[in-house]
């Protein structure tokens, strides 16, 4: 029982910071993009890359991974997203629909279809006993992680001069530009951040989430149910979403694995007739 | 005393019974048959002569392109982005199979069932839809579809699960004729389905409710200002849509005797969404057109690069939206509008 709790959080964690980046995307830019999971699988297959083939420690293809995926994310922004930001919300929704399906292929041409795995470092794999509750030291692993960065998260967002600008620009795009902020460069390294969380994110999950070329349409609505539920307009909101989901989903699973995916959808259905406007938000917008 | 206020009740009347003939003249003129209708129907029958080794691909053509027709009326006209369409389109496949397994071979009756029952899912879900923001509905009908997947996968006893349904074979349809090898008669079949369902929702769509569904598209407040029932007027327009995507997914049941999961594959959803973008939103032939040129690229990309042809696919999605789809469709525009010129305007 405990020990599920325990996966679930971890899986929470884990969609955590995948979908974080996604929050920011849509709460500050109001662009829905749905081809958030492609920067993920970036990361992960960085990390399967760096690790099988060139035996590179796991713990540097955490870094590297958000860094790659950071700078593709900066790059695309550059030069296709920041044309659509005023787009209609369709025009979004084809431009990352197309996204995906060139990383899904391109993937399948580089990589092959099959799933990848990733052979972590000894003291991560294994199971240990903490108060007579089995514990995955992975899982552990990904939780402190996790933890750490949606405690930082938090702090940049709340206490540092890039938190108050991007605040500024999340509530009023004009007025923040009004008052000299540069909201494009704000944007623009906040989509990179966002994208290198979700890679860092993607790398962490290629053990537990798994990790083959369909990952982004895979994950997708995992990612549109932490954001729509929690809300756009605080880190905590999607943090406490994508907890209930991983644990919902984990238990689910176990418990009742006949109907087990459907516990989400069933939750989503749910928490969408109880609070159309997501569990935190601050009101309808 | 007398003439005043005589003259005041008198010039409303007038002016609002001449406001009155003039929107029902405009409601005429927007609902008249264009040049290009005609054209196509007339294609898609000269194509049955012409082209008689091709039927296998018009007959997967008029499929999708009443799947997208009805997805415009969802989407162009009441705006709402759907990614779950195939949804409707899948259940609509998997009862005409099952219906033909266990039922009754024929397949018109088939269709009407399928129909039926994805018009009531549609009807069921379209609560869901009017809740919340676009990026709620985008997850509900995301929601939905991946459900339904889920369902045909697990449901296997009766779905057949990843294996797919088979084993049936569709009865001659009304119980005169019967589908031959070359897919002549399944062609015809569909075409035929095709026009009459184009020309319902055409009758939908052009109508005073038509109107008020892109009134509901371009603000949704101000329509309600306006005293348009928005909420009852999207769950209408979305169960009229799920009835003929529904039928739609019957009619590949029929053609190909066969349904696999495919049929709620999330790239369905996201393919029609690429029909309509090619064709053009919100006057339901571009369902048709967009249909007639997606199957021809897909298949012709599916030929150069067997694996790949997805890469291709999102490239197109890609450079359509940076280029602005509307200036795709616009061409539409300038086709002469009429035949004749003797009416007025």
């Amino acid at each position: 029982m405990l020990t599920i709790l325990f996966d679930g959080i971890a899986y929470g964690m884990l969609l955590f910071i995948l979908a974080c980046g996604l929050t920011v995307t849509l709460g500050l830019m109001n662009f829905i993009n749905l081809a958030h999971g492609a920067f993920a699988m970036a990361g992960g297959y960085v990390t399967v890359v760096m690790m099988n083939r060139y035996g590179i420690s796991f713990y540097w293809c955490l870094p590297a991974a958000f860094i790659v995926s950071a700078l593709i994310g900066l790059l695309l922004e550059r030069t296709l997203y920041q044309w659509l930001y005023q787009a209609p919300h369709l025009d979004q929704v084809l431009f990352s629909i197309g996204i995906v399906f060139m990383a899904i292929a391109a993937t399948d041409y580089f990589m092959g279809g099959q799933q990848q795995l990733i052979n972590l470092p000894p003291e991560l794999s294994g199971r240990m006993d903490v108060f007579g509750v089995g514990v995955g030291r992975y899982r552990l692993f990904t939780i402190i992680v996790c933890a750490a960065l949606a405690l930082a998260l938090q702090l940049i967002l709340s206490k540092t001069r890039f938190g108050s600008r991007l605040r500024a620009a999340v509530d009023d795009r004009r007025v923040a530009m009004g008052l000299g902020i540069n909201v494009p460069l704000v944007f623009a390294l906040t989509f990179a951040f966002g994208s290198g969380l979700a890679g860092l994110g993607g790398a962490m999950g290629a053990e537990i989430l798994g990790l083959d070329p369909n990952f982004p349409l895979k994950f997708m609505i995992y990612f549109l149910i932490v954001v729509s539920v929690g809300g756009t307009s605080t880190v905590s909101g999607p943090f406490l979403a994508a907890l209930l989901l991983g644990i919902a989903d984990v238990a689910g699973k176990y418990y009742v694995p006949a109907i087990g995916p459907f516990v989400i959808y069933a939750l989503m259905i749910v928490m969408l007739i109880v609070r159309p406007n997501g569990l935190f938000s601050r009101g309808g917008r | 005393m007398s003439v005043l206020p005589q003259e005041t009740t008198v010039s409303p009347n007038s002016s609002t019974t001449a406001a009155e003939s003039r929107a029902a003249k405009l409601m005429k003129r927007r609902s008249r048959i264009r040049f290009y209708e005609i054209i196509v129907w007339i294609a898609a029958i000269a194509a049955y002569f012409l082209l008689p080794s091709k039927m296998l691909i018009l007959t997967e053509i008029a499929i999708l392109a009443l799947f997208a027709v009805s997805l415009d009326l969802v989407l162009g006209f009441a705006g709402i982005v759907s990614l779950g369409h195939t949804a409707f389109f899948g259940l609509g496949a998997y009862v005409a199979g099952l219906l033909a397994l266990h039922f009754i071979a024929e397949p018109v009756t088939g269709l009407i069932v399928a129909g039926i029952v994805s018009g009531l899912l549609g009807l069921l879900t379209s609560f869901l839809i009017l809740r919340g923001s676009d990026l709620t509905r985008l997850m509900t009908t995301l929601g939905i579809g991946l459900m339904m997947a889920e369902v045909a996968n697990q449901m296997a006893w009766l779905t057949g699960g990843a294996d797919g349904l088979s084993g049936f074979s569709p009865g001659p349809i009304l119980g005169m004729f019967e589908f031959d090898l070359f897919g002549k008669v399944g062609y015809l079949y569909c075409v035929d389905v095709l026009f009459i369902g184009t020309m319902i929702m055409r009758r939908i769509a052009f109508s005073p409710f038509g109107l008020s569904l892109k009134a509901i598209k371009g603000n949704s407040m101000r329509s309600a200002m306006i005293a348009v029932p928005g909420r009852k007027r999207i769950v209408i327009a979305y169960t009229i849509a799920a009835v003929f995507a529904g039928m739609a997914g019957a009619l590949l049941t029929q053609t190909t005797a066969f349904v696999s999961p495919d049929v709620l594959a999330f790239h369905r959803s996201a393919d029609v969404l690429l029909v309509l973008v090619i064709g053009g939103t919100g006057y339901l032939y571009g369902g048709i057109f967009g249909a007639i040129l997606f199957t021809l690229v897909k298949d012709w990309l599916s030929v150069i690069t067997p694996q790949y042809w997805m890469f291709y696919i999102g490239l197109l999605l890609v450079i359509l939206v940076l280029i602005g789809r509307d200036r795709l469709s616009r061409w539409v525009e300038y086709l002469p509008e009429r035949l004749s010129k003797k009416e007025d305007r």
